[in-house]
């Protein structure tokens, strides 16, 4: 170790490794009861860690749940914010998780396409 | 290194280490390429949780869910049900024992155990793999050395030391920035940094935890202090049986020295320091300093007289500073968040938090960081979850041998280094038995004396002959044999060691036989007048009865090894109390608890 920066660097790399072990803002549920799984939720669980994982959201977890109930609108995803209100995402796919991620959870703005509200209406 | 979704961490610590959760650890791997989770999953191994109690402990995040008593077999049904479908196994998450009709806990944050601590000193165990240097610098690892060398003299660590009025851990309670100073300012060529981890307290383990799971603290402690008093070699003395903490501790010097944080020119700044580690046999007195420099020289671990002190002369006679790995474990800390941080908790003389390890007759067994301060009940009622079976809380025996016994009047006194000493005990290490009324304060006594005795390295007479003599005396009470008269000789015995003793192994040896004596003087006496031992131990005292209450089932007399048991079927039994053995065994076979013992 030949200097402070040396060491920062190391640390901010290391550091998004563990994050997962700690508490957060936003959190991120994935049903991933057998109704999900058949669904195809894992590879939608494994996109949103991924795109959080590129964009360094440090305050972002992403956690697994069981059957929400709904099983025919699955792969479900629901957001939750600090407060603790929280969005439902439906017939989710990697390709739309991105997208969650990227409006959603970066700027604020809620794919309401997607949404358990879009599918009634 | 990849970014997971899940991480599994299994304690290793000593405690589930010897419950198995290495091979637990081994099913997780197994059952995780088995169900093709590799790479979306991260199994951990860590230091001690503190809830050794319900060990072997794994917690699972991000939920943080807090599983215990792991059974081997339980890997695959977590990751079946939790890691795979994210259905976290409610039947195996701990159980909270401290309200009876509280539901299960989910997670790790919600633990009753955990809410009244402040982890400083333990905060990264059971967080971090102590195995991976990047995840303690990921925690803030080494950056308090790097501020240290880079922006700081050696005076104003040691003034920052001073100022956070840290004292030493491992028993005396020393300021540490005093100590500091009195090496800093002494000559030598050479100087040595040495770390004490060498834990011999009967019931005291928090050292060799912080070891197993957060060995960096130490190694950056050490570097540290090494520069505030000019040293470049430093060694930690411990002992040998505490594998676990030897091994992570190799690793973790091997990986300081990888990155350039052991060694020469350490973040380019000239400075050098190195580590060694060296190992004792486990002998209590060589955690006494001057007996400890005696065995990292190669001598039979034996104190000599103070002064002169090791700051002065030490390790080969040099300037040599001698710290506790507790001590040491929160000096990074203190570096990083400052000296008034560190004093604003704790009391107006005792700054800080001190871990405990609970032991003895206590619900919740394990390891504990509380603030200075915090009182007794709290520890054994909030924290420790209250004396198990019912049971009345009696006395707690902290600081092991060199220490005494509070009471349940004290209750409600704040624990810290003056008070307890007020109360005829001390912080020592930090080991905390607690006991019920089913303990016999003299038989509690007599366990202590009969440690010291064994581990007195015999230098001194008082401490070779005296605590011999002292034992003795309490065996005869314990036997039986106990005389008017008897409990004025070991006052006065008692305190003839504690005056004339050359260390402090002697000095405080005859401490458990002091503060029994003065808080529970009349078990004593019962021994000695009524030959009765009231908490129902000592087996010379005893008879075993059989009551009304017998159903003439016979268990008991099939039980007794020494066939002194008779009586008919369904008909009251009766034990020959000159055969009888004490054994204990009838009354544990009786199903109506008809047999009793006075």
């Amino acid at each position: 170790m030949k200097s402070l920066a040396e060491l920062a660097k190391i640390r901010d790399e290391a550091k998004n490794k563990i994050d997962l072990r700690g508490k957060k803002n936003t959190r991120i549920v994935v049903g991933m009861a057998t109704c999900g799984i058949a669904a195809g939720a894992r590879p939608v669980l494994l996109a949103l860690v991924e795109e959080i994982k590129k964009r360094n959201l440090n305050d972002v977890e992403v956690v697994q749940t069981g059957c929400i109930g709904v099983c025919v609108l699955e792969p479900i995803v629901e957001v939750y914010n600090e407060t603790g209100e929280k969005v439902t995402y439906i017939e989710m796919t990697p390709e739309k998780a991105r997208k969650v991620i990227a409006d959603h959870i970066v700027n604020g703005k809620v794919v309401s396409e997607y949404t358990i509200g879009a599918k009634k209406a | 290194m990849e970014l997971y979704r899940s991480h599994v961490l299994i304690c290793g610590g000593t405690g589930c280490t010897s419950s198995g959760s290495d091979k637990i650890e081994a099913r997780f791997h197994e059952e995780i390429k088995k169900n093709g989770l590799e790479k979306e999953v991260k199994v951990i191994r860590t230091g001690c949780f503190g809830l050794c109690e319900v060990g072997p402990v794994v917690v699972v995040y991000p939920e943080g869910s807090f599983y215990a008593h792991v059974k081997e077999e339980d890997a695959k049904t977590i990751t079946e049900e939790h890691l795979l479908k994210g259905r976290i196994v409610k039947d195996l998450l701990y159980y909270e024992s401290i309200e009876e009709d509280s539901d299960q806990v989910k997670s790790i944050n919600e633990v009753e155990f955990y809410k009244k601590q402040v982890r400083r000193v333990l905060r990264n165990c059971g967080v971090i793999d102590p195995e991976n240097i990047e995840e303690y610098i990921a925690m803030d690892g080494y950056a308090a050395l790097g501020k240290v060398l880079t922006e700081m003299e050696p005076a104003d660590v040691i003034n920052i030391m001073k100022q956070s009025g840290l004292r030493g851990r491992g028993g005396g309670g020393f300021p540490t920035g005093v100590k500091w100073s009195f090496a800093a300012g002494a000559k030598g060529d050479q100087k040595y940094m040495i770390c004490n981890a060498d834990e011999g307290d009967p019931g005291a383990f928090m050292d060799r935890s912080v070891l197993e799971g957060d060995p960096h603290a130490i190694i950056e402690a050490m570097a540290i202090a090494g520069y505030a008093i000019g040293s470049s070699q430093g060694y930690v003395y411990i002992r040998a049986e505490y594998p676990i903490a030897v091994h992570r501790l190799e690793i973790a010097i091997g990986q300081a020295k990888e990155n350039g944080l052991l060694g020469k020119d350490i973040f380019g700044t000239g400075f050098d320091f190195d580590l060694e580690i060296r190992l004792g046999a486990g002998a209590f007195v060589c955690g006494e300093e001057t007996a400890l420099l005696q065995s990292i020289e190669g001598f039979r671990g034996m104190p000599r007289p103070k002064p002169p002190f090791p700051a002065n002369k030490g390790l080969w006679q040099k300037p040599t500073i001698i710290n506790n790995v507790e001590t040491l474990a929160n000096i990074p800390q203190i570096i990083l968040n400052g000296a008034e941080w560190f004093a604003s908790i704790g009391t107006e003389k005792s700054k800080g938090t001190k871990v405990f390890a609970l032991g003895g007759k206590i619900n919740n067994t394990g390891l504990i960081e509380i603030p200075m301060g915090t009182t007794l009940r709290e520890v054994i009622y909030d924290i420790g979850g209250g004396i198990p079976n019912g049971k009345k809380f009696k006395a707690v025996q902290t600081g092991g041998p060199s220490g005494g016994c509070i009471t349940y009047e004290h209750l409600d006194q704040p624990l810290d280094y003056d008070n307890l000493i007020a109360l005829g005990s001390m912080m020592g290490s930090g080991g905390m038995i607690v006991l019920d009324e089913d303990n016999c304060m003299v038989d509690i006594a007599r366990f202590f004396l009969d440690f010291t005795v064994d581990e007195s390295c015999g230098k001194c007479t008082p401490c070779r002959e005296g605590t011999k003599r002292m034992l003795e005396m309490l065996v005869k009470i314990t036997s039986g044999q106990g005389e008017e008269g008897d409990i004025e000789k070991l006052e006065k015995l008692a305190y003839t060691i504690k005056d004339s003793a050359l260390c402090g192994l002697g000095q405080t040896a005859p401490n458990p036989v002091i503060s029994t004596i003065r808080y529970f003087r009349d078990e004593y006496e019962a021994h000695i007048r009524d030959k009765k031992c009231p908490a129902g131990v000592c087996k010379n005292l005893l008879t075993y009865y059989i009551t009304d209450a017998c159903i003439g089932c016979t268990k008991c007399a099939r039980n007794c090894p020494v066939n002194c048991i008779s009586g008919e079927v369904k008909k009251l039994h009766v034990i020959d109390s000159d055969n009888c053995i004490k054994c204990g065994a009838c009354m544990e076979a009786c199903p109506v608890d008809a047999i009793i013992k006075r």
